[in-house]
């Protein structure tokens, strides 16, 4: 019996969610009282980084430049039945959502997606949680399959750092079967940390006034080195990219900070960023709602405020 | 084209989050329904528009009591042709999938378009299901999608872009945004659907294995400090020292 988790890589090399991955599965193995076994597809270069999870070994499945997701979960699913695996891990990302589904039928198992929590066996059941109702509950569900699948959003636990062991890596005995689907472009912007996974996030709203007044939250997110977001109305007129909106109808995100600017903390707004660990929120009216659900606020002109605390971070970071 | 589009019920999203029985199920006192929005604003315009391209039918899947009529009657107002309704509790993601993969085996539908995820419990599976239990391809989160003669390009959403994939067949997709706009339906289609088919259909056998056992709500902040505007070197010393967010 074993855990598996899938490691996700980005030009042969892994992101930053397998770490918080493989620190999952390792340790929930402990809980589980079994080993946990990295899966990988095709070639990466730095997998014995993960070992400063704890994780000792990784399956590696030859990539196949035919295949797709659903030929890619069909050779997953063969090797956690090979490795007798009882529990897999995705991430609650788009090639874990893509895969985990054809996963989980072909094994017959029950699955939670999104959960944020390690698992409990105390009830003498296997239980997780997540968040629901776009992060305005926490829900424990119970999953009463042999095996079991989840997937895990990002950002829920830090991995602690043990020291680093070998890592053994097998070549797996499946190989992925030519697929339907031709990929014919991959459109990525560099250079900054997506949405999902940022642990720093400058947001702003409609009390920006307008798309060319975006340069202080840009930069500002500069010197903090953390992604942007903006409320839905924004996204909405074109003042800022679909991809930017959070909330309840847009990306879910749980950074360590969320900092808001001219955004009032509608209901809808607040479901999705509600699970960031500090919220500092920015806006000249004392009664905006987004102040009660702040850690810090500052009830001012985002105008004159952003500039400022950007300096303030400047000096920070120089000293 | 034949698309079928499955449309869940949700609470309204200003709704009152509680629970009930021990934080063992949640309260319905007071709740609003509407359309999960992804169904609405983006799987269902979108299946419209390509059928009004290319001619063909948009029939709605919805599994649920009798008593969701009215959120299947809102899609038919925004033009779907019929709907279909498998008359049981959508109990977990993997039996709603269930149920509506088992209605489209024998129905050959060229697509299936659910939306990316429901807003209550916010699963993003049941796409993924779909397509696993038919054996056809599941593209995640697609923001993008133009169909030619049985060819369909998908741009779906990956985390700092986008991936544009080509695909002939049969396919199942989720719905993002981007993907439409939404549509509000006047009051003649308001009329007129009330005119439309909705065939209820028995659920077929299926053993649901997740279930939520308990509920709670997140714990309150500790109540916002305020700092003054002159004064951001006490904010960042803070977020420093006593946040350590930075
Ligand atoms: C079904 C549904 C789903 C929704 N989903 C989402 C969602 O996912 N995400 C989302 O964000 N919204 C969502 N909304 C919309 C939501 O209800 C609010 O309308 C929206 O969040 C408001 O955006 P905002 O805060 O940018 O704008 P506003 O509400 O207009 O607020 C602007 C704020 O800026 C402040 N301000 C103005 N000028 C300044 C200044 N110079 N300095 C400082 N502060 C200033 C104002 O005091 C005000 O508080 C949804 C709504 C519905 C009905």
């Amino acid at each position: 019996m074993s855990v598996l988790v899938y490691i996700e890589t980005s030009n042969s090399k892994i992101r930053k969610v397998s770490y918080e991955l493989a620190y999952y599965g390792v340790q929930a193995g402990k809980t589980l009282d079994m080993g946990c076994v990295g899966i990988v597809v095709g070639d990466c270069e730095d997998l014995d980084k993960l070992t400063s999870c704890g994780l000792s070994k990784v399956v590696k499945i030859a990539s196949n430049s035919n295949g797709d997701n659903g030929t890619i979960a069909d050779a997953i699913a063969e090797v956690a039945k090979n490795h007798s695996a009882s529990l897999l891990v995705f991430g609650h990302s788009s090639i874990g959502k893509s895969l985990m589904p054809r996963v989980a039928f072909q094994l017959n198992a029950g699955s939670v997606t999104g959960i944020n929590s390690l698992p409990s066996i105390d009830s003498g059941q296997f239980q997780v949680s997540k968040g629901v109702f776009s992060g305005k509950a926490i829900a424990t569900y119970e999953i009463s399959t042999p095996i079991k699948v989840v997937t895990l959003m990002g950002n829920s636990l830090k991995p602690s750092l043990v020291d680093e062991s070998e890592l053994v890596i097998e070549e797996a005995a499946v190989s992925i079967a030519d697929g339907s689907v031709t990929i014919k472009e991959t459109k990525k912007e560099e250079g900054t940390v997506p949405l999902p996974e940022a642990e720093l996030v400058v947001s702003a709203g409609r009390g920006m006034k307008g798309p060319e007044n975006w340069g202080i939250i840009e930069e500002l997110a500069t010197v903090l080195g953390a992604t942007t977001a903006c409320s839905r109305p924004v996204a909405d007129i074109g003042w800022r990219p679909h991809h930017e909106h959070v909330g309840q109808t847009g990306v879910a995100i749980r950074p360590n900070l969320y900092i808001a600017a001219g955004i009032s903390g509608a209901i809808q707004h607040l479901a999705g960023v509600n699970n960031s660990k500090t919220i500092v929120v920015i806006n000249k009216d004392p009664e905006a709602p987004f102040f009660k659900a702040a850690d810090y606020g500052i009830c001012a002109d985002l105008f004159d405020v952003v500039p400022r605390l950007t300096e303030s971070l400047k000096k920070f970071k120089a000293s | 084209m034949k698309i079928l589009v499955c449309v869940s019920k949700t609470p309204e999203t200003t709704a009152k989050i509680a629970f009930k029985n021990n934080d063992s199920e949640f309260s319905e006192d007071g709740v609003q329904y509407i359309m999960n929005p992804y169904d609405e604003w983006y799987a269902l315009v979108r299946a419209l528009e390509l059928v009004e391209e290319q001619g063909g039918e948009v029939v709605l899947a919805h599994v649920g009591p009798a008593t969701n009529d009215s959120i299947i009657r809102k899609g038919l107002a925004v033009g779907a042709h019929r709907a279909v309704r498998i008359d049981a509790d959508p109990s977990s993601s993997e039996f709603v999938a269930n149920q509506i993969a088992n209605h489209a085996q024998g129905e050959n539908y060229d697509m299936i378009i659910c939306g990316k995820e429901t807003i209550d419990y916010n699963g993003a599976v049941v796409g993924g299901f779909i397509g696993a239990q038919l054996g056809v391809p599941y593209f995640s989160f697609v923001s993008e999608l133009t169909s030619t003669a049985g060819t369909h390009t998908v741009t779906r959403d990956i985390e700092g872009g986008v991936e544009v994939s080509e695909v002939s067949g049969n396919i199942v997709l989720s719905a993002a945004k981007g993907l439409a706009e939404q549509r509000i339906p006047k009051m003649k289609d308001i009329m007129m659907s009330k005119r439309k088919q909705i065939e209820v259909i028995s659920p077929a056998d299926f053993h649901t294995t997740a279930k939520v056992v308990k509920y709670e709500l997140p714990s309150a902040k500790g109540g916002v400090k305020m700092i003054d505007a002159e004064n951001m070197d006490e904010l960042v010393r803070m977020l420093h020292e006593e946040a350590k967010v930075i």
